[in-house]
């Protein structure tokens, strides 16, 4: 290894860490004084620009190298990955930049490019220790911008509450990983898999499995490590609590899929109907039927918009959870589908949020009201968003539980997982009503009196009408994503 | 040709969005345009369909190579006569909601969206493009209901919403299964309903899988006791919603039942035949029997609606040729009649005099005060019970002689509905429109009269009434189009059985 191959390898995160130092550098020097909104457009202006010039790079150079035993490797589908998440936070910036939240504007930027270099790191690794720390500068980027908002307290809540779970969770996986580590004397999860390979399903590796489990449960809250959510959702800005439904799941599934798929390979065990066999998919099979479940039912009774956007961010967790447990190649690229189109719906559903907020005060449904009429641009994008998360065709949404739930039932021979698909399939049905709800209340309640038309800032719009085009794209013509993953 | 139906009526939407927000009149005159257009496409498309007994493919591209979906639009017989009956509905569905001046523009787009989808449903030949289209038909529903509706609408278009989600789930699981399992036999993914229909599915498979699927889209048919959906649905909708709920939403269901579950799982619908006929008849006596009690006087037409789908179900259970064809031409026939007392209801005295309950009707004596009203709902009545002349003659007695040779039985049985049908319309007839008790206030009407019946509803009414005339008269322009489809190589396996 020289330095040099290194920086080519790290290219693209090297390409976002410059963007950082130059957004700070910029606010603090050039953009001093001068107003948040200017602070805010220039400063986006350049962090987009950093951010599509990697991603260009990301998705032009067709590198496939595995450096330190797997600590950094390129490939095409890895490089793939880093192109999705640098689109995501390009996304979430753009529906940040009409932010009223803080006046810490380089700082907050600077975050949000920081998380995605964590989370980019993330995706390209094979190594236990990278994977942790690649997942430590992501989270602690994370649990900062979730307290960004200082006039509001229930942001510093939100931050405290995520904080403390997300290091308890870091301490399991910890914990986890170090038992791998004694079992099998490496860190590579190849190595790892040798390693196990054969020794059975003793109880140290048992025990890592469950706290590895338990580790990325957090991380993708799924039940029962979901308390955080609702109120890390509710609580962080936004912008924020989009970038934590966004960005950060897809990295999360990918590695985590990776991790079990690879490192615990050969001990999967079987989460078949009837053919339970113990071992790492039935775990993750009961974390994803509680998920699917308890998302959904709770999603229900939700009156807060965002809140509401957190039970249904856990439910699909459970989906998604049912693509890293059905273990074969289809599913893995199903379930890269899913996350991704559903990142992009759910960066879209809190850019409306968010809108709808700064105009009327809160995120209730019942603000909602009459939105067709105040906003209709803005109000079509919402029924796009929620529709497609809802697995309405012909949006992504619904291509992606098509792809999800086929592969799933085609993984086991005689249907195995039918009974989780099934499961996953009534529960689909019962989310359709309380996204009905919100939609209810923008297209069929009145406004209230005199309620003036909504302005919708024209970047916010402009984002949001694109990411609905993509919506709709992606569910009619699939392949354009499915050929890269 | 006939793929223009579904394109002409989603321009027509586009258009819709993009017309001046309170420009009721532009919205009303685009939706008509759109509706003819549409109606004209269907009926110059299905004249030309020179072989209407073999699957005649409009289009085929590739669509998601993946998973094995094709973008393949296809006719038959079938689909001919179901296309035509959209058109007609949607025509006269708009020239009854031409008194619309809450949101016009929005309310049309909804309704032409949801024409759209039905056009899709009924010409797909690819089991995903028919279900994404099966599905795009229930936000517009929902909507249309919620929003421009009257009594409880927001609960019935809610229970409307979730019972054809419900339904298109199950749909989702049994079509997801045999994706799997068609992929084993056939060795590559195939969504193709033509191929599908060809593919042995193990038996014990089909057992429980083909009343998944079946049940799915027979929520959506009505089918007792999963109906409840349908009343409260009808009598929530505004009158152009009632009549296209009951006119092709109500229709859809039943041809995903042939289409689909039927086509499909041959061995499934012979193991569970008789079930399936059971409820049918169930159907046909409650809804008959509860709709002779109704105070509402849309609730009757509701319940009636799940009675006379009965008989499709029913006639789709006896698996053979003749009730095959009775039902197809009774979904034809149904959408016809029941989207005229829809018409008649909702809109010409509904809107007129507020009220529906017959208490009140009594007092007013409708028949006199708008007597085009009173002799289109006679005629209609007449036609809804199924006296010769009118399509619904021909398509019960075919049903009926479908069902005589498997269950003699039952058939009796469904004999009480019909004389029931004819209790329960002589009796809505008798209260709605020419009931003897006097008016407590005699000159109250003179006050105000009601405003007399439009042209726009004069033409509608006029084109469904002459649509059932024509098809009772000469069953035979049809019978033409669903006789040799059941005669084809498609459904060879399904009527003739025994192969597996």
């Amino acid at each position: 290894m020289n330095y040099l191959q290194l920086l080519q390898l790290a290219a693209p995160e090297t390409i976002v860490t410059v963007t950082v130092l130059a957004v700070l550098g910029l606010d603090l020097t050039v953009l001093r004084g001068k107003s948040i909104a200017a602070r805010f457009h220039a400063g986006v202006f350049l962090s987009v620009l950093g951010c599509a010039s990697a991603a260009l790079l990301a998705f032009t150079r067709h590198q496939d190298a595995n450096l330190l035993n797997g600590i950094l490797i390129a490939n095409p589908t890895v490089d793939f990955i880093k192109v999705a998440l640098l689109v995501l936070t390009i996304f979430t910036l753009l529906i940040s930049t009409s932010g009223k939240f803080t006046d810490h504007v380089g700082e907050y930027l600077s975050l949000v490019l920081l998380a995605t270099i964590g989370l980019m790191f993330l995706v390209s690794t094979e190594d236990l220790l990278m994977i942790f720390i690649a997942l430590e500068l992501a989270s602690l980027s994370l649990y900062i911008l979730t307290a960004f908002n200082k006039h509001n307290s229930k942001s510093s809540e939100a931050a405290l509450k995520y904080f403390l779970f997300g290091g308890m969770s870091a301490a399991f996986l910890l914990f986890g990983f170090s038992l791998l580590y004694g079992i099998s004397g490496s860190t590579n999860l190849r190595e790892i898999a040798t390693g196990i390979a054969g020794r059975g399903l003793d109880p140290l590796l048992l025990v890592a499995i469950v706290t590895t489990v338990i580790g990325f449960g957090f991380k993708v809250a799924a039940v029962p490590f979901h308390l955080w959510a609702p109120d890390a959702y509710e609580g962080a800005p936004t912008p924020s609590a989009a970038f934590i439904a966004a960005g950060s799941k897809v990295a999360s599934f990918f590695i985590l899929a990776k991790i079990f798929t690879l490192g615990f390979a050969g001990a999967q065990g079987s989460a078949v109907w009837h053919g339970y066999l113990s071992g790492w998919t039935p775990t993750v099979a009961v974390v994803a039927a509680l998920s699917m479940v308890l998302g959904n039912l709770t999603a229900i009774v939700q009156s807060s918009v965002k809140r509401l956007l957190a039970y249904s961010a856990i439910a699909h967790a459970g989906y998604m959870l049912l693509g890293v447990l059905s273990n074969t190649p289809l599913s893995a690229s199903a379930m890269m589908f899913y996350v991704i189109t559903y990142a992009l719906t759910v960066i879209g559903a809190f850019g409306v949020v968010a809108v709808v907020e700064d105009a009327t005060g809160s995120d209730a449904i019942a603000n909602f009201n009459g939105l067709s009429r105040r906003a209709p641009g803005l109000s079509l994008c919402l029924l796009i968003f929620l529709l497609s998360l809802g697995g309405i065709p012909p949006l992504a949404g619904f291509i992606g539980k098509f792809f999800l739930f086929s592969a799933a039932v085609g993984a086991e021979n005689h249907l195995g997982l039918l009974w989780l698909v099934i499961l996953a399939i009534a529960m689909s049905a019962v989310s359709f009503y309380y996204y009905l709800r919100v939609l209810k209340a923008a297209y069929v309640q009145d406004a209230p009196e005199n309620a003036p038309a909504i302005q919708v800032p024209l970047v916010t719009m402009f984002t949001l009408v694109l990411l609905a085009l993509l919506v709709i794209l992606l569910g009619c013509a699939p392949g354009l994503l499915t050929q890269y993953l | 040709m006939l793929a223009w139906t579904i394109y002409i009526t989603f321009i027509g939407v586009l258009v819709l969005m993009l017309l001046p927000r309170d420009n009721a009149r532009a919205a009303r005159i685009v939706a008509l345009l759109t509706a003819v257009l549409g109606c004209a496409v269907a009926f110059v498309g299905a004249i030309q369909q020179t072989n209407p007994g073999e699957v005649t493919t409009i289009v085929k591209a590739d669509w998601i190579p993946a998973i094995g979906a094709k973008y393949f639009l296809a006719a038959d017989g079938i689909s001919l006569v179901l296309v035509v009956l959209t058109g007609l509905a949607a025509v006269t569905g708009i020239l009854f909601s031409w008194n619309i001046e809450k949101r016009t523009k929005e309310f049309f787009a909804f309704y032409l969206a949801l024409i759209g989808g039905v056009y899709g449903v009924f010409l797909s030949f690819d089991v995903l493009l028919l279900f994404v289209f099966y599905e795009l038909t229930i936000i517009p529903k929902y909507f249309l209901i919620a929003r421009w509706g009257s009594t409880r609408k927001e609960y019935g278009a809610m229970k409307l919403a979730l019972y054809s989600f419900v339904g298109s789930h199950l749909v989702l699981i049994g079509m997801i299964a045999a994706w799997v399992v068609a992929k084993g036999q056939l060795g590559h993914a195939s969504l193709n309903l033509v191929e599908l229909s060809q593919v042995a599915f193990p038996i014990a498979f089909q057992h429980w899988v083909f009343p998944l699927v079946f049940l799915g889209f027979a929520i959506l048919a009505g089918l007792w006791p999963f109906h409840t959906w349908a009343p409260t649905g009808h009598v929530a909708a505004p009158t152009a919603g009632s009549m296209l709920l009951a006119g092709v939403v109500m229709k859809l269901g039943a041809y995903g039942c042939l289409r689909v579950a039927m086509l499909m799982f041959p061995e499934g619908v012979r193991m569970w035949q008789g079930e399936i006929a059971c409820l049918a008849v169930g159907g046909i006596v409650y809804g008959a029997g509860v709709a002779l009690v109704q105070k509402d006087f849309k609730f009757v037409i509701g319940y009636s609606s799940v009675s006379h789908m009965g008989f499709v179900l029913l006639g789709l259970a006896t698996l053979n040729t003749i009730g095959l064809d009775g039902a197809v031409l009774q979904m034809f026939s149904h959408g016809i009649i029941a989207g005229l007392l829809f018409g008649v209801v909702g809109r010409m005295v509904y809107d007129r005099t507020h009220t529906r309950d017959f208490n009140d009707l009594e007092k007013m004596n409708v028949g006199k005060l708008l007597p085009f009203a009173g002799i289109t709902f006679v005629i209609a009545g007449i036609a809804s019970m199924g006296l010769p002349g009118f399509s619904g003659f021909v398509a019960e007695l075919q049903v009926l002689m479908g069902a005589w040779a498997v269950f003699p039985k039952l058939t009796i049985l469904s004999g009480i509905g019909i004389v029931v049908g004819v209790a329960y319309t002589l009796r809505a007839v008798q209260k709605g429109f020419y009931s003897d008790v006097p008016a407590e206030a005699p000159h109250h009407h003179h006050e105000h009269p009601l405003e007399p019946i439009s042209l726009p509803e004069k033409v509608g009414a006029v084109m469904l009434i002459g649509a059932s005339l024509v098809v009772g008269l000469f069953p035979g322009l049809l019978m033409n189009w669903i006789e040799p489809c059941f005669k084809s190589s498609l459904f060879k396996r399904l009527l003739e059985g025994g192969s597996l």
